[in-house]
């Protein structure tokens, strides 16, 4: 069994018709065969909503949020559904507002490299749009052909290459908002950089628990000269981990470091055919971007560094077909081990980069002890784990059991001085754990800043803050994680 | 010391101990902001102790301000009540450094130069190439915000700032992001401090991203007749393949200070400078191949953006150079008592409008300075000899048409230094803005007795 979503309560008759007079028929949906695709995003929780409404202007949002406030229903706000913490997941039911007919691009700044975006243009299609120019939106999620700009800023996304380019909070500059009371706001400026607090900055991340965006300006990057792409291919784990913690060490600054384990590079490379070694036992995929000396020598010094630690073989990828190929592979790996076992569980924990090759080890060692197989893709660059626990959700044990090896993955992680994601958000997967990292006292700041903007929880209710700390019943599922990692 | 303040101190150290505190108008007066001195100093030594004062000053409703090494006290509004100088430098310690990882976490009032000769022994530094360098704490530079020098290569703290932990206004010690260099677990609270100017809590400890020295640093000054050819010699570099470290566009008045900068060889003038003519500092870093490429390609730009001439420095003049960048604001602000610097963020930064504000200054007679970092801010000063009713006047004029400009160009102004005088008639965050609400709303969630920093700021009513 998966995850128990919520039964949401169909909404009245008269919400429908409201939301119908705002948006028009065919913009609502509301029978319980329309709503079964928005239960799911990429994680493996569940939770119905009563309605999916598809606005396509900012003041469609604040009339649809108006009538929910009237009514007191909470609302979900809602991207692609590639999220992979539950966070665009209706925990409460309520109204899922689905950004997906907002995707226009509404500005290119070229000159000045900024573009002005609604919510729910996709990633892929903002650089598609500005490549001409020589530039590009660089947060890249694996998901990014198909994930949403208002989704990336929702779970402050990140993606390979944020090891160079940073996250997508390092990319906005300004925010057009719904607040849950239907007022219209807007929060930073278009340089990004004006006097008063760095309310965009609060935004970004804050997982929807906060407003609505409806409006983004983001900054573009300038694509580089030169791009060298390496893979490394290694005869032992250890060595492969050890080459990322002395790449940091040495202060090369590769634009993106990953790591594929040998057992899930087979399984990608059995559907993608990425040209990945499988008879290695891991390796690394490194990206070097800049100018062309630059890229040169820091070519040298990875290969240097790779050899040092006994890797068996460095190729360069020799053209951008080659290179491609590697990516593709390495972005479509968690769509290739569903070919394995039926249901995957994919971790987030994030780590000093210095203890890559003892955490490895030790989730190694959790894996053999709970009897399942863990995966590890990852960006290693920025000690940003993703371990994958493959599992059969159709047997209860398995799932409990693989709860509770995550849980106690991620409480290793925070003993080692990491925090619990790195990238997918925090959401109804992984907020029971947060007392692992904070404190009552920091609970309530950040209850009293969530509150601040959203008094009556009419935003995203369930995400982030656990629920046993004073907003209703905490679940069968969640006490589990919780006591397995309190053990 | 007043009956007030001798009661206050006494039961100040009752909760923290004598040692740390002080009254009197002797100690108090290093801590004054705007002529208004508090009434004791109190100067823990730990997180734990800045929790006892706060929790004090919180239960006697008294007003607070956290200081470092008071080197930007008047950036900001005078504040509405001030009893207790918060001093924060007695919390000095880098508490976790792991150069393996590249990450830092130290206390807030250590000193910059301090911090930067430990990163230094491991080829390490963090890009906070900031004003008042040698004196300025890490906690006061986060809280003040001013602008680094080298924002083109490595972005703004926001960039690189890790984590936090500060004491808020209900008198908790919390926390907000960590220690590693990707995370988003949990609302980014810590972004919320940088510039915050002391109003959202005291600041006890910040977690940075640390960056490899580079191999070797290079400068390119060249020198441009028109303001026109400035903007086409920028535009150029942004859509070249370069990624300079620093990018300082100086008016003719700017770059003489900083051509005269106390750290140069000798007290002649160096050879970069020329008398009137606007100056591009670009700087880049990297092993001897990159700087030669840096040099060879910035000097064609230049070239075809009609410099008047151009110098690379040698290593002898490149370090006083930087010196001179990073300290001009310092050295502005302490050049005449009515000194008043906008700091106006437009998209985009430096434009061939600037001669519009230069207008502006020559139309009362003022004597200004025009500098801007291609990643902004734009800075404008105003040099006035005398401070007299009829200067502040004129500077009152001039900042109302420096905020128009600022709007009217998809931006925003505010003034970083002025005289005190200027604050009782012109506010220096500019007109109330849009977002004042949102604001309010975050200083209330952090501090719901107003007692730090009151009416400092932004959302000061």
């Amino acid at each position: 069994m998966l995850a128990e979503g919520a039964v949401s309560k169909p909404l009245h008759r008269e919400v429908i018709r409201g939301l119908q007079n705002i948006l028009g028929a065919s913009m609502v949906l509301y029978r319980p065969e329309d709503l079964l695709l928005y239960e799911y995003d990429g994680s493996v929780e569940k939770g119905r909503p009563g309605a999916v409404v598809f606005p396509t202007t900012t003041e469609d949002v604040s009339r649809v949020v108006r009538l929910a406030a009237q009514h007191d229903i909470p609302i979900i706000g809602r991207g692609a559904g590639t999220g992979l913490s539950g966070g665009a997941l209706a925990r409460t039911g309520g109204i899922m507002i689905v950004f997906a007919r907002m995707n226009r691009i509404l500005e290119l700044d070229l000159e000045n490299q900024r573009a002005v975006v609604q919510p729910g243009v996709v990633n892929y299609e903002l650089t598609r749009a500005v490549e001409h120019a020589g530039l590009y939106f660089a947060p890249d999620p694996s998901s990014w052909k198909s994930c949403t700009i208002g989704g990336n800023v929702s779970e402050n996304a990140g993606g390979p290459h944020t090891l160079a380019y940073g996250v997508t909070s390092n990319h906005v500059t300004a925010l057009e908002l719904v607040l849950p009371d239907g007022e219209i706001c807007r929060v930073g400026s278009r340089h990004g950089d004006s006097p008063g607090y760095d309310l965009a900055g609060l935004f970004v991340g804050s997982e929807g628990t906060l407003a609505l965006v409806t409006e983004i300006t983001v900054k573009l990057s300038r694509k580089p000269e030169s791009v060298k792409t390496l893979l490394a291919i290694f005869d032992r784990v250890d060595d492969a981990s050890e080459t990322v913690a002395e790449i940091t060490a040495r202060a090369i600054t590769p634009a993106a470091c990953e790591m594929l384990d040998g057992w899930t590079l087979r399984a990608v490379e059995d559907f993608i055919h990425a040209g990945f070694p499988l008879d290695s036992a891991a390796v690394l995929l490194i990206e070097l971007e800049g100018l062309a000396e630059v890229v040169g020598a820091q070519v040298a010094a990875v290969e240097e560094v790779c050899r040092e630690h006994y890797a068996r073989e460095v190729r360069v990828a020799r053209d951008e077909q080659e290179r491609e190929l590697l990516w593709k592979g390495r972005k479509n790996a968690f769509g290739a081990l569903g070919r394995i076992a039926p249901s995957n569980y994919v971790l987030d924990g994030v780590i000093p980069r210095s203890k890559i090759p003892q955490a490895l080890r030790h989730i190694q060692e959790i894996g053999e002890r709970y009897n399942f197989k863990i995966g590890n893709i990852f960006h290693a660059g920025d000690g940003n784990l993703h371990p994958i626990v493959l599992f059969d959700p159709r047997d209860a044990g398995q799932y409990q059991r693989a709860i509770e090896a995550s849980a106690e993955i991620i409480r290793y992680c925070v003993e080692i001085g990491g925090a619990l994601t790195g990238e997918h958000g925090v959401g109804m997967e992984k907020s029971e754990l947060m007392p692992l990292l904070f404190s009552d006292d920091d609970f309530n700041l950040m209850r009293r800043i969530h509150d601040a903007f959203n008094p009556r929880s009419a935003l995203n209710p369930g995400k982030i803050f656990p629920l046993n700390k004073g907003c209703g019943e905490i679940t069968p599922r969640a006490q589990a994680a919780v006591r397995a990692a309190q053990l | 010391m007043s009956t007030a303040a001798t009661n206050v101190a006494a039961r100040l150290e009752t909760v923290i101990g004598a040692d740390r505190v002080s009254g009197g108008s002797d100690s108090c007066a290093k801590f004054a902001v705007d002529g208004v001195a508090p009434s004791v100093v109190a100067r823990p030594a730990s997180s734990a102790e800045v929790v006892e004062i706060v929790r004090f000053a919180k239960s006697e409703k008294l007003a607070l301000i956290p200081c470092g090494n008071c080197t930007k006290l008047a950036v900001g509004m005078p504040p509405t009540r001030y009893d207790i100088a918060l001093d924060m430098t007695g919390l000095n310690q880098i508490a976790y450094y792991d150069p393996g990882d590249l990450t830092l976490s130290v206390d807030a009032g250590i000193n910059l130069t301090q911090l930067a000769h430990v990163l230094g022994e491991q080829q390490q530094f963090i890009p906070l190439a900031v004003p008042f360098f040698e004196e300025c704490t890490v906690g006061g530079t986060i809280a003040s915000n001013i602008g680094s020098s080298l924002r083109p290569g490595y972005g703004s703290a926001r960039d690189f700032l890790l984590g936090a932990e500060f004491v808020n206004g209900a008198g908790t010690f919390t926390k907000s992001g960590g220690r590693v260099v990707k995370n988003v677990t949990g609302y980014d609270l810590h972004k919320l401090l940088i510039g915050s100017l002391g109003t959202l809590g005291a600041i006890t400890s910040l977690n940075f991203r640390t960056f490899p020295l580079p191999h070797g640093y290079g400068h390119l000054v060249s020198t441009f007749s028109s303001v026109d050819s400035v903007v086409r010699f920028q535009a150029m570099v942004a859509k070249s393949p370069l990624t300079p470290s620093s990018f300082e566009i100086l008016g003719p008045e700017a770059a003489q200070r900083v051509a005269g900068f106390k750290d140069h060889r000798d007290s002649a003038l160096p050879s970069w400078f020329t008398h009137g003519a606007w100056h591009v500092c670009v700087g880049f870093e990297g092993v001897e191949a990159i700087l030669r490429r840096y040099s060879s390609e910035l000097a064609r730009y230049a070239q075809e953006c009609g410099a008047s001439n151009y110098h690379l420095l040698e290593k002898s003049d490149e370090k006083p150079l930087r010196g001179g960048l990073r300290e001009l604001l310092k050295l502005l602000s302490r050049s005449t008592p009515p000194a008043t610097i906008f700091r106006i963020t437009t998209v985009p930064g430096f434009s061939a409008d600037v001669v519009n504000l230069r207008g502006l200054a020559q139309r009362f007679s003022i004597p200004c300075c025009i500098f801007a970092n291609s990643s902004g801010p734009l800075h404008f000063a105003l040099l006035p000899d005398d401070l007299d009713d009829k200067t502040i006047g004129s500077l009152a004029q001039i900042s109302s048409s420096v905020f128009e400009y600022a709007a009217t160009h998809n931006g925003s102004a505010s003034i970083l230094f002025c005289p005190t005088l200027l604050k009782r008639v012109v506010n220096v965050w500019g007109p109330t803005r849009n977002d004042v609400a949102l604001l309010r709303r975050v200083k209330i969630a952090f501090d719901p007795l107003n007692i730090f920093a009151p009416g400092r700021f932004v959302t000061a009513v």
